[in-house]
């Protein structure tokens, strides 16, 4: 491991993915995501050692694209982004996805819908959860909940899109990528040479095969097997990727499930509730994609309160991990205000 | 006995999609020959459009990228900035370079990435079934200008070469043609030249041509022949638009 250091969300993270040997960066500014791009383009003119190479392209279009062309060749690549620019981006994650390319997106949430506002909101779950482009994929989605963890599950995004072959979103939120935290920065990363990794472009010399990212369709046959081999990487990754972590469930009678900034908030109430002799648990969700649906298995005799800042999305997918057979309640914050641990408390005495 | 011509390496077995009497087959054979000649395969990348040479990959034993439609040039911007050292060719026709993915091809040619851009300009949308592109003539039909096309609603035929000879970042910009063996002998001389200058770490070169798409325009072959002679030359004249190596000397 590296250095402590007092740094911003975003600034931390950039130093991580520099560390996972991400020397390509490509994006367009967007708040709450621009410190990402402008750590970059600093650091290109000032560690020259490193031969990082930062473009801001024209659009986020352009950018997603850039990614997918360069993780293709086997070089890890990505890009940072927030909601109308995720939005711009749906149509190369798609393509990512069927073209078997590990990029690398970070999706720093602000409320929508439309041009909407530039605080802290997760309203972009169902856009990173559930596919958001075209057609039947998946996203590999980490959401962490404190600066140390967006560096840590930085450096396991790059790892987790090599290791599937497939596009991972590190979903981030405009309050992680403010706030300033101590952090142990993660050390460099040794990884494999970008031409011995999967299918990546090099040129192929006569005797060998071509490496080839298509994703285009030959007869419904032929897209079908096609797209049956896409889903059997989805189920690798869903029974073998499932992160989440669960506090004071034993005794609990009421379990809060919260993801993102939201879960600090959710975890400050819990310890309130606690003090008051109410026994509150709590799961948190890390990989939103695959959904940690076996943090539910088992459980009876509890009821459940989801808290998102958004109008009730994960709660969706909790539902489905009980089966509709428990109690589940929501409380959702709209507009950018993240509510105080009070508030969740308050909520929680009402059930 | 003494080879004269033989059918380039580079080509798989696979037998091309095209329709009688289309260029692309043409240019295709050209840069075939070219990257044989040359040396290319080995550490050349090839990036494909969406369009009627969208399963272009399947014509060469090279490494290959099939973009998204318009995003040829973003995503050759990635690979080319990942590996510098590689070979990067970027073929695109006239509604995925000049409409859908008219700010990717700015926008690269601004920054001056430094590969090939092989631009099959036919006025017409061959694959979806003859729409107006960018590139229709006026009062040239198409599908979705069934009286030809009115600059109330399609506005007027854009010169890619010209515009992209207008940024700094493209050193060379060319349109040719492929409709007589003259100009197929012009139109690989200015391949060559364009491959030429991005081995020798240049700035982006723009090869424009001029393709025959006799199903698209509802000729045939050889009047499609005709028709780029007669039509197309005329709102897109042929000839060296920027060389900034002749600039400079």
């Amino acid at each position: 491991m590296g250095e402590k250091v007092f740094m911003q969300g975003n600034q931390a993270m950039a130093e991580s993915a520099i560390r996972a040997g991400c020397k390509l960066y490509f994006g367009y500014p967007i708040t709450p995501s621009s410190e990402v791009p402008e750590y970059y383009a600093k650091a290109m003119r000032e560690r020259p050692e490193e031969h990082i190479t930062f473009i801001q392209a024209e659009t986020e279009v352009s950018a997603f694209n850039m990614v997918a062309g360069a993780a293709a060749t086997g070089h890890r690549a990505m890009t940072a982004t927030s909601g109308p620019g995720f939005s711009l981006g749906q149509e190369a994650m798609s393509y990512m996805a069927a073209g078997d390319i590990p990029g690398v997106i970070v999706e720093v949430m602000r409320p929508g819908p439309g041009d909407a506002d530039i605080l802290a909101a997760q309203g972009d779950y169902f856009q990173a959860v559930k596919g958001g482009g075209h057609g039947d994929y998946n996203n590999l989605v980490l959401a962490p909940y404190s600066v140390q963890e967006l560096c840590d599950l930085m450096q396991e995004s790059f790892e987790l899109a090599e290791k599937y072959h497939n596009p991972v979103i590190l979903l981030s939120d405009a309050t992680l990528a403010k706030m300033r935290e101590a952090v142990e920065l993660p050390g460099y990363v040794d990884e494999p040479a970008p031409a011995d990794k999967y299918n990546a472009l090099r040129g192929c010399g006569k005797d060998k095969e071509p490496h080839k990212v298509v994703t285009c369709g030959d007869g419904p046959v032929q897209w079908e097997q096609f797209n049956l081999k896409l889903q059997e990487k989805f189920k690798r990754i869903k029974d073998n990727e499932v992160r989440y972590e669960t506090y004071n469930m034993d005794d609990a009678d009421i379990i809060l499930v919260a993801y993102g900034s939201m879960a600090r908030v959710c975890e400050s109430a819990m310890k309130m509730a606690r003090e008051e002799g109410l026994k509150v648990g709590m799961i948190r969700p890390i990989s939103l994609w695959p959904f940690p649906e076996k943090a539910f298995e088992g459980i009876t005799g509890k009821k459940f309160l989801v808290c998102e800042l958004s109008a009730g999305q994960m709660v969706e997918d909790v539902k489905l991990a009980v089966e509709n057979k428990r109690d589940v309640s929501f409380f959702g914050k709209l507009g950018g205000t993240t509510p105080s641990p009070k508030v969740i408390l308050e909520q929680i005495k009402k059930i | 006995m003494k080879t004269i011509y033989k059918r380039p390496e580079v080509f798989t077995d696979a037998v091309t999609t095209y329709c009688g009497g289309c260029g692309h087959g043409i240019v295709g054979k050209l840069i075939a020959e070219l990257i044989d000649e040359m040396g290319l395969q080995d550490n050349g990348i090839l990036v494909w459009p969406i369009g009627c040479s969208c399963l272009s990959d399947r014509y060469y034993k090279m490494d290959a990228y099939m973009a998204l439609h318009g995003r040829a040039p973003a995503a050759a911007t990635g690979i080319k900035r990942a590996d510098p050292s590689k070979f990067v060719m970027v073929y695109q026709g006239d509604g995925d370079l000049a409409s859908e993915g008219m700010a990717e091809i700015m926008h690269a040619a601004i920054r001056g990435e430094k590969f090939s851009v092989i631009f099959i300009n036919n006025a017409i949308y061959g694959m979806t079934g003859g729409q107006v592109a960018p590139t229709t003539l006026m009062d040239q039909v198409a599908s979705t200008a069934p009286y030809g096309r009115k600059a109330d609603t399609c506005g007027f035929p854009v010169k890619m070469a010209e515009l992209l000879a207008n940024l700094p970042g493209v050193i060379y910009s060319e349109r040719v043609t492929v409709n007589s063996p003259a100009h197929i002998a012009a139109c690989k001389r200015a391949l060559k030249k364009s491959f030429e200058l991005q081995l020798g770490g240049k700035g982006m070169s723009f090869i424009e041509i001029l393709s025959p798409c006799p199903t698209g325009w509802k000729l045939s072959p050889v009047k499609a022949l005709d028709w780029i002679e007669e039509q197309a030359i005329q709102e897109y004249p042929l000839g060296v638009i920027k060389d900034v190596e002749k600039e400079d000397a």
